[in-house]
């Protein structure tokens, strides 16, 4: 089992707009270290503010939660590998989707209920 | 008869029957502390976790009397129901709940599921932020016996129960913090030699609430009962949470919650780390 590389790469770092919704800028995060997971939550097409999205590792296993912001938006440093997004909301079924993450790169996420 | 669980967990048609009762305090306790401004249960108080319940230069708590200040303040008597509650799956609120336990509070109480299986419930929540009268809070301790400092955890490796309450991918080094977290950490990889890795999160279900006294005692069936336990995690909040479980809810004798964890514990220089799935030799 390898540690966490403390390699240092050369830096990427990306700066999120303005208009980057709280709790998924990734402004200041040196992303050639990071396996960013990141999306939107929406019902009737339109983001959802308040869900809870979890972050599942490949054997099922909690690694993280968040709430979705103003736009839905949702965002996770995960290590590169296979996840399970699970998402509740009020009034919703429990909705898990896959994706898989890689160090240096954001996999976005588009989570309908 | 009362059980340990009535004791100390509430659910929510339990706090909507209390809502005006005077004796019952509600408080809040984020990670996020916006959380509570945002909207929160009518009536209840917020505890920020980090400008209210740490010492604003040294890495510990409030003293007590910044305890008692702080709760004077807040309008809470000593003789009061405090019912806690939060984000995160209570893991802030069951670190104030073993917080308000050291300075000596007897009547604390969680709300089942936090604030989440409130919000999932679609549950009334306000802004108005209640003012109560300021009260005169005597506190005791500070019991150090639910609490373990590092050279006791160095101490315990090979002779206590040690539970590393973390996800399995930070056990095992391969992030250094909860995934909604940067992973950018001064600390090193990995746990303390010989911790068993059981998630905090194993013993709550999907909308935060605490899986039931048999599966919790299934749960931990690989703790050896003869022993005393420490639990932790990165900071002490999601272990404040299974020391709940474990001292709480199935009444082991002598649980105690190491809040340095793991950002203490991994920069210290010279102690045994483990690293991957396997707990490690003493």
């Amino acid at each position: 089992m390898s540690a966490i590389s403390t390699a240092s790469p050369a830096a990427a770092v990306v700066n999120g707009g303005c208009g980057a919704p709280a709790g998924a800028a990734l402004d200041g995060v040196d992303l050639s270290r990071a396996a960013v997971v990141t999306g939107v939550v929406r019902r009737d097409g339109a983001p959802l503010a308040g869900a809870y999205v979890r972050l599942l590792d490949s054997s099922g296993e909690f690694t993280a939660e968040v709430i979705t912001g103003d736009e839905g938006a949702f965002r996770f440093f995960a290590a590169p590998g296979s996840w399970t997004l699970r998402t509740l909301a009020p009034r919703a079924a429990t909705v898990d989707r896959d994706v898989r993450s890689a160090l240096g790169t954001v996999a976005e996420v588009t989570i309908d209920l | 008869m009362t059980t340990a669980r009535e004791r100390v967990l509430v659910n929510a048609d339990w706090v909507q029957a209390h809502l005006a009762d005077p004796k019952v305090v509600l408080v809040e306790v984020d990670e996020d502390v916006s959380a509570y401004d945002k909207g929160h249960i009518a009536g209840a108080v917020k505890l920020d976790w980090r400008e209210d319940l740490q010492d604003p230069v040294r890495r510990d708590f409030v003293d007590k009397a910044g305890f008692e200040a702080l709760l004077s303040a807040r309008g809470i008597n000593r003789d009061d129901t405090v019912v806690l509650y939060g984000g995160n799956n209570n893991w802030f609120a069951a670190y104030a709940y073993w917080y308000f336990k050291v300075y000596g509070h007897e009547d604390v109480r969680l709300l089942d599921g936090g604030r989440k299986k409130w919000e999932l419930d679609s549950r009334d929540m306000v802004a108005d932020v209640p003012t109560r009268p300021a009260s005169s809070y005597v506190a005791s301790g500070p019991d150090t016996s639910i609490r373990a400092f590092r050279d006791e955890v160095v101490a315990s490796i090979g002779t206590k129960n040690i539970v590393d309450v973390r996800s399995p991918d930070e056990y095992t080094g391969r992030l250094l913090a909860p995934a909604h977290l940067p992973q950018e950490q001064p600390n090193r990889p990995g746990h303390v030699p010989t911790a068993l890795n059981v998630p905090w999160s194993k013993a709550a279900a999907d909308d935060g609430t605490f899986k039931s006294d048999e599966a919790l005692s299934a749960l931990y069936g690989g703790l050896d009962r003869s022993k005393s336990t420490i639990a932790y995690c990165r900071i002490g909040e999601r272990s404040a949470h299974t020391w709940f479980v474990l001292h709480e809810l199935l009444g082991l004798a002598d649980v105690r919650n190491y809040d340095g964890s793991w950002t203490e514990y991994g920069s210290l220089v010279g102690v045994p780390v483990a690293l991957g799935d396997e707990p490690g030799a003493a």
